[in-house]
């Protein structure tokens, strides 16, 4: 039986992935902002087979609560089989162009408080010396592209930083795995207008991150094509790129 | 929603598209895509009572219910549609005679309005609502969530016999031998014979196996990957089609052993089996006649359609029971319901469908608003009397393409 924590837990790449272990009767912890809707959630997992769902409410970027949390979310589960960062925001582009406290706040929102959360979770998962820390991340790290580069900014640092903590806890047995998902259809991109055949559905990116964490993937790229999208998107010269406007 | 109304002047809640007409369109174009809303609220695996959201598709109930030993109380030929969806078209199944509509199984759901607060429905507490919204089109409001009781089974496995038939009268005989002690009954019947041969077709049996695993079905599944220049369904092909398919039977009277997901959803295997139909798609005609004017005007029906030469290989007949609905428009009636998809053409509509339709009026039956993309308001409110009662219960703020058309006056 897993025990899984879940940072973020009501996005609905989140969710999906809940449903999957549910199903295999997973002890949860989750955390979320919105109490209401995580305690939908938990109903939902329990209706769904799981044998147990602990609640804690707290906005992740709350960092002087992380502490608290951590210590939490280690005595209810005991230990951690699998731990999931699924929080983050769709910046406003545009907007943070023109307000730098909107920049940094978004800036914040999806690395800042990724990173000093893995800070703590890290050095507790390297004590426990198992599991899996599975953090979500993006394509848009991959590259900055003028539509998009302050969410991709934050990306890259958690890819990164993600791929230096790999290195690290592989000596004590924890795996890290990178998730860069493209186009998903979620609340978060609601009202995007994305290409629907590269979009994927939340639950085809879920069944790629509860394999990427079953086989200790590094880094899994979802839907798999988007390997070969970023490939090439990284490959051209920069006196192309900025040309364009991707 | 007041707002999207104001916004659209009308929208209408949308689950998953598996509707065939314009009951599922809104009347502005603009939708409220509910099937986002997917989650369990509570699932008591003691008494088989689930409550969800109205997003959840009946293959998602059916992924947890088989394996606990639990299925669903009455389910339509695929499992891709909503519970939302199921109530607002009150759908029926292979045990109409058994276990009326999926209404029947209905306890309660909540029902949100634009023009009052949440509310709760049973069949006592808010009971003009909830008589409305069962087979409502989802006219009377956004089901949020329902409550629906599933029947206890011991096995997925579902033992089936089949039997060749060679006309109509004959099909009416295995009704009435076999509804007795069958619970999911439905025949296949070959549209394009005449003659010695007319009315003849496949009668299906099955109960739910008493021992055997309990597992969901997750084969892999065919797809039809793109939509061909024109249809494959024509005359020549079907008529080859169906006599295959008429001879590959054999009548056998030994249950045969088999899981519940071809016996129930057989189209569910082939994905976008639609797009066989070509650009045109096609079109349903689904009618139920009375019991007492059943055998000369499912007779008439079909003799006119093997006249026209159209039709297709997907003609169902299954013969509805008593079991009256709490639904306000519901389509079952205690008779003979019979099924057709027919490849979409222009013409279709003034000629064969027109003809039908007058044998379905003479004879007192009626259309299916979940399939129809045809029915004249004259008609509709013929068949549905009670259409004004749910006129006057419809929320302002919704209505679809389907009930603009039959209530244009």
């Amino acid at each position: 039986m897993k025990r899984v924590a879940i940072f973020g837990a009501t996005s609905a790449i989140a969710m999906e992935c809940a449903r999957l272990w549910a199903s295999e009767g997973t002890t949860f912890f989750l955390v979320g902002r919105n109490q209401e809707k995580l305690s939908q959630t938990a109903d939902d997992l329990v209706a769904r087979g799981a044998s147990d769902v602990q609640l804690y409410t707290l906005d992740l970027n709350r960092i002087d609560s992380h502490a608290e949390l951590i210590e939490a979310c280690f005595s209810n589960l005991g230990q951690v089989d699998i731990a999931l960062l699924a929080h983050g925001t769709l910046p406003d582009q545009a907007a943070c162009e023109r307000d730098p406290d909107l920049a940094l706040h978004e800036f914040s929102n999806n690395a800042l408080s990724v990173i000093a959360l893995l800070t703590r979770l890290a050095n507790r998962m390297e004590a426990q010396r198992t599991g899996t820390i599975a953090v979500i991340s993006s394509v848009a790290g991959d590259r900055g592209r003028p539509s998009n580069y302050l969410y991709g900014t934050a990306k890259a640092a958690v890819s990164t930083f993600c791929q230096g903590l790999r290195a690290r806890l592989f000596k004590a047995g924890v795996h890290v795995a990178t998730i860069k998902p493209g186009f998903v259809d979620t609340p978060m991109t609601a009202g995007l207008n994305l290409p629907a055949r590269l979009t994927a559905s939340p639950e085809q990116v879920a069944k790629s991150i509860y394999g990427a964490i079953e086989n200790r993937r590094n880094v899994a790229y979802t839907p798999w094509f988007w390997m070969g999208i970023m490939t090439i998107i990284k490959s051209i010269p920069e006196f192309l790129f900025k040309r364009a406007n991707l | 929603m007041r707002q999207l109304a104001q916004a659209h002047k009308a929208v209408l809640p949308f689950g998953n598209g598996r509707s065939y007409g314009d009951s599922c369109l809104s009347a502005s174009d603009t939708l409220l895509a509910l099937r986002p809303l997917n989650r369990f609220i509570s699932a008591d695996w003691e008494t088989g009572l689930i409550r969800a959201e109205a997003g959840v598709t009946l293959e998602e109930i059916l992924s947890l219910a088989i394996p606990r030993g639990w299925f669903l109380p009455v389910t339509p030929g695929t499992k891709y549609v909503t519970l939302g969806g199921a109530i607002a078209n009150d759908v029926h199944g292979k045990n109409h005679h058994a276990r009326g509509t999926f209404g029947c199984h209905v306890r309660s759901f909540a029902l949100t309005r634009s023009d009052r607060p949440t509310l709760v429905c049973t069949g006592a507490q808010n009971a003009e609502l909830f008589a409305a919204t069962i087979g409502g089109l989802g006219l009377t409001g956004v089901i949020e969530w329902a409550e629906v009781q599933l029947i206890p089974i011991r096995s997925s496995m579902v033992d089936t016999i089949t039997i060749r038939f060679g006309s109509t009268a004959e099909f009416f005989h295995l009704c009435d031998e076999l509804d007795q002690s069958h619970e999911y009954t439905v025949a296949w019947v070959d549209c394009l014979s005449r003659g010695s041969s007319a009315g003849r077709g496949v009668f299906m049996a099955g109960n739910h196996a008493p021992e055997g695993v309990l597992q969901t079905d997750n084969r892999r599944k065919l797809t039809v990957p793109f939509v061909p220049p024109f249809s494959a369904i024509n005359t020549v092909s079907l008529r080859a089609l169906n006599s295959i398919y008429y001879r590959a039977h054999r009548t056998n009277r030994e249950p045969r052993r088999v899981s519940y997901d071809p016996f129930f959803y057989p189209l569910d295997r082939i994905l976008n089996w639609n797009r066989i139909y070509g650009p045109r798609g096609f079109q349903q005609y689904q009618c139920v006649i009375p019991n007492e004017n059943a055998e000369p005007a499912i007779t008439e029906v079909l003799d006119t359609i093997a006249r026209a030469a159209t039709g297709s290989f997907l003609a169902v007949m299954k013969k509805c029971g008593r079991i009256a609905s709490p639904g306000l428009l519901s389509f079952p009636l205690p008779g003979v319901s019979l099924a057709l998809d027919f490849p979409q053409h222009r013409t279709l509509n003034n000629t064969l469908f027109s003809r039908l339709d007058s044998i379905v009026r003479d004879s007192g039956g009626r259309l299916y608003p979940a399939k129809d993309a045809h029915m004249s308001s004259g008609d509709f409110r013929h068949f549905f009397p009670n259409w004004a009662q749910l006129e006057s219960l419809r929320d302002p703020a919704l209505c679809s393409r389907f009930w603009q058309r039959v209530t244009d006056s």
